[in-house]
């Protein structure tokens, strides 16, 4: 049987080979950490500490005042330096706390945990939200929201995406591979908090040891112990996709999984699943096990222009500029610097940039002078390309023209800006850059609208 | 030490190798054949009128590049040269030099660069400047001489398509045998008499996948259909199929004309009506219209229909409600 996968999209080189096979290497903590209190999709996290305040390792150091925030906590134990504002690596300068580290990671007693699988539905959704988690595939969005459906919509099947659909990473293949067992107790525990009735691993077929890996896990027996909290019924199933891109991204994944496809506009909520990313549950299970929030993360940093590249686990905080040199440092011909896939990454101009929860990987190489640009001539790659239906030539022009009505209508506010027209345009046109413009400017007509 | 700089761009970082010059200079490639094919069949006229078209094309487009304050370097992006040789392969080999020279100014001028140049013109630009030399020069149009290869004197002689509409070739059987159009050994325009020539480039332009393979399997399902139908009710009377597919300009047209991406839809569905409508078109022309050949006043009509269809029929959108 061909695996499974969804229309169109693009195949664009892997280069995953420089790192596949290295395991996940832990970083030192560095003399210093800027943790950001913004490291999430929605409103930015309020500082708890102040100027020459000590603090603990995993100490929560900003709050989540709303229900889309979430909380930041600090990654090494030392002396608060500053509370003030950073480079931020989405662009915007931000509040960040800077801690120096006096390197012995002192962390609070916690007192007696409960058994994680003993814990309630809303139990679990407080213990991640106090953990600061959020989703580690890239969107950061905070994981205790995602995981608390509304009443009328109940949901089936939770998600757990191990596609790692993005070029050059390759964190979560070496998490799936080093550290089984925990992303199936959280995801279990995830399961749990949505109150879905089954689990599907979704594994690209470029990873086909994690499969194997995690098939045979759940052959023998489940590592999940049978007496907890759990519905019995649930069980858990993993299925191999086609390596293409984005396979990962959450709609596409839906499809390519269950057949079933978010309403435009919608939520998975409204099919009944919710997805996870596969570093996103281990966090789960380490806040549900240890009580350890998420202060590290594991990041690929790879390209021709990093000279060791390695899978690293990085305190929260870190400068990348630390991270680099830990990877022997940037080749003298490096000019491009990014924060997550080459696919869907954003581009840094400074390397004091710090680790935020969302960074999925570091990467640096030489991208040639770009090329001229063309006339669109209409011949529909991106089109034959676009995972979500969308005409992006079109909806580049409308934005162009400043037809703003039109690029709604055709689906402008669809685009999950994946890249895949951009990437196959041989006209060169940064149409997902146009159409992001286009985004935007529909959402500020409506915020203007709405007030 | 200097502190490093980044470029700071947009994402997605990594960009497909295939360009707009790339791909037009794939099309000329997949032309080599069958110029190949006309050099072998009509000797130095089909060089010389190769030529004269290029240069002719280069210099219009040069002269409004200029008057329109542009930049020159689109000059080189292949699109104006495959327009020339494009429309030198619709030429009686016998057509004089001069009135091509007007030809390919007007497909340049009319055809493309009054809608603003590559990407925006509306019809295909050298149909635009062969159909003004069809008004213009209509006897010189169709006058054709046979290939060098059958070794007959005569000034004029009969293409297959004539031959079967002015000639009642089929009933007289002496219509045209399926052999000779596969190697191109008949009368007619200088690109497209040998229908093997013709294939192997479309081969090509497929496997690249330059062409969209749905424009050529239309062409030939609709008007196989189409010819099929009278065919089989009437075969003394009405030419096969495969005689209308391997006759006249069908192949040259369905492989290397219709498919030309700027002035074809781009989402699917309106590809396939587009495609469907030339080859039903193409039959309805040859079977029942004036004129032997109907290629390029089909793929022109269809042209014209692109905007509408583009507008009207739009991909469904992941998630959309079924109508």
């Amino acid at each position: 049987m061909a695996n499974k996968s969804f229309p169109r999209g693009v195949h664009p080189p892997e280069l995953k080979e420089m790192t596949a096979d290295m395991a996940l290497e832990v970083m030192p903590p560095p003399e210093r950490v800027s943790i950001l209190l913004l490291q999430h999709f929605g409103k930015p996290a309020e500082p708890l500490v102040q100027k020459g305040e000590e603090v603990y390792l995993g100490q929560k150091i900003g709050e989540a005042r709303t229900l889309f925030s979430a909380p930041v906590h600090s990654s090494v134990s030392g002396k608060v330096l500053s509370v003030d504002d950073h480079s931020h690596p989405a662009g915007n300068p931000c509040l960040a706390i800077t801690i120096s580290n006096n390197g012995q990671d002192r962390a609070l007693q916690k007192e007696g945990r409960k058994d994680p699988f003993s814990l309630s539905a809303d139990e679990i959704r407080q213990l991640i939200r106090e953990a600061g988690v959020v989703g580690l595939g890239g969107a950061a969005f905070p994981t205790a929201v995602k995981l608390s459906p509304p009443k009328d919509k109940p949901i089936d099947t939770l998600i757990i995406n191990g596609c790692e659909c993005e070029p050059m990473l390759t964190a979560d293949y070496r998490l799936m591979l080093e550290t089984p067992e925990d992303i199936l107790k959280g995801a279990e525990l995830a399961r749990i908090a949505s109150g879905a009735k089954k689990i599907i691993i979704g594994i690209e077929d470029n990873k086909k040891e994690a499969f194997r890996l995690f098939r045979k896990i759940l052959g023998a027996s489940s590592p999940i112990p049978s007496d907890s909290n759990s519905e019995k019924a649930s069980s858990t199933e993993i299925a191999l996709l086609k390596t293409k891109y984005p396979q990962g991204a959450e709609k596409n994944l839906i499809f390519a999984l269950l057949r079933r496809e978010v309403p435009r506009g919608g939520l998975p909520f409204d099919v009944g699943v919710v997805v996870q990313n596969v570093g996103t549950v281990k966090a789960i299970w380490e806040a549900a096990n240890t009580g350890k929030p998420l202060y590290e993360k594991a990041l690929t940093v790879t390209g021709n222009g990093i000279k060791n590249p390695k899978n690293l686990v990085v305190r929260i905080g870190t400068p990348f500029q630390k991270v680099i040199d830990f990877c022997g440092g940037l080749a003298d011909e490096a000019n491009l610097l990014v924060m997550g896939g080459p696919m869907m990454g954003l581009a840094q101009w400074t390397l004091e940039v710090p680790v935020v929860k969302g960074t999925s990987g570091i990467l640096a190489w030489q991208t040639p002078r770009p090329q001229p640009e063309h006339a669109c001539i209409r011949c529909g790659r991106c089109v034959e390309h676009c995972p979500m239906g969308l005409i992006p030539t079109q909806l580049a022009k409308y934005v162009q023209f400043n037809n703003l009505a039109e690029a709604e209508k055709w689906g402008v506010l669809d685009c999950v800006e994946c890249g895949c027209c951009q990437y196959s345009c041989p006209s060169k046109i940064p149409l997902v850059h146009w159409i992001r413009l286009g985004k935007n400017k529909v959402a500020a007509l409506k915020r203007k609208k709405s007030s | 030490m200097p502190e490093k700089t980044f470029i700071l761009q947009s994402s997605p970082h990594f960009r497909d190798k295939d360009s707009v010059p790339k791909i037009m200079y794939a099309v000329l490639i997949s032309l080599i054949p069958a110029f190949l094919a006309s050099l072998y069949f009509f000797r130095l006229r089909a060089l010389f009128l190769l030529l004269s078209c290029v240069l002719a094309c280069l210099i219009t487009e040069a002269l409004f590049l200029k008057l329109r304050k542009k930049a020159l370097h689109p000059l080189w992006d292949g699109s104006a040269i495959l327009t020339g040789v494009l429309l030198a392969m619709t030429l009686p080999p016998s057509f004089p030099i001069a009135s091509a020279i007007i030809g390919a100014v007007v497909a340049i001028a009319l055809g493309k660069q009054v809608f603003g140049g590559l990407g925006y013109n509306i019809f295909n630009p050298a149909l635009v400047g062969r159909a003004f030399l069809q008004a213009a020069f209509p006897v010189a149009m169709t006058t054709w001489i046979p290939p060098v290869t059958l070794k007959i004197d005569t000034v004029t002689f009969a293409t297959p398509l004539a031959g079967l509409k002015f000639q009642n070739a089929v009933a007289l059987g002496t219509l045209t045998s399926l052999k000779d159009l596969f190697w191109g050994n008949i009368g007619g325009c200088l690109g497209e008499t040998s229908a093997i020539a013709l294939l192997l480039g479309g081969l090509y332009l497929l496997f690249r996948r330059v062409i969209d393979w749905r424009i050529p399997l239309a062409i030939l399902l609709s008007l196989s259909a189409f010819t099929g139908v009278f065919w089989i009710a009437n075969p003394g009377k009405y030419a096969s199929p495969l005689f209308h597919l391997l006759a006249g300009g069908l192949l040259l047209g369905a492989l290397f004309m219709a498919t030309d991406l700027v002035t074809t839809p781009v989402v699917p569905l309106a590809t396939w009506i587009y495609a469907l409508g030339i080859g039903f078109l193409v039959g309805l022309i040859r079977l029942f219209g004036g004129y032997p050949e109907g290629v390029m006043y089909s793929i022109l009509i269809m042209n014209a229909f692109v905007p509408l269809l583009s507008h009207n029929i739009r991909p469904r959108i992941l998630g959309q409600r079924r109508k």
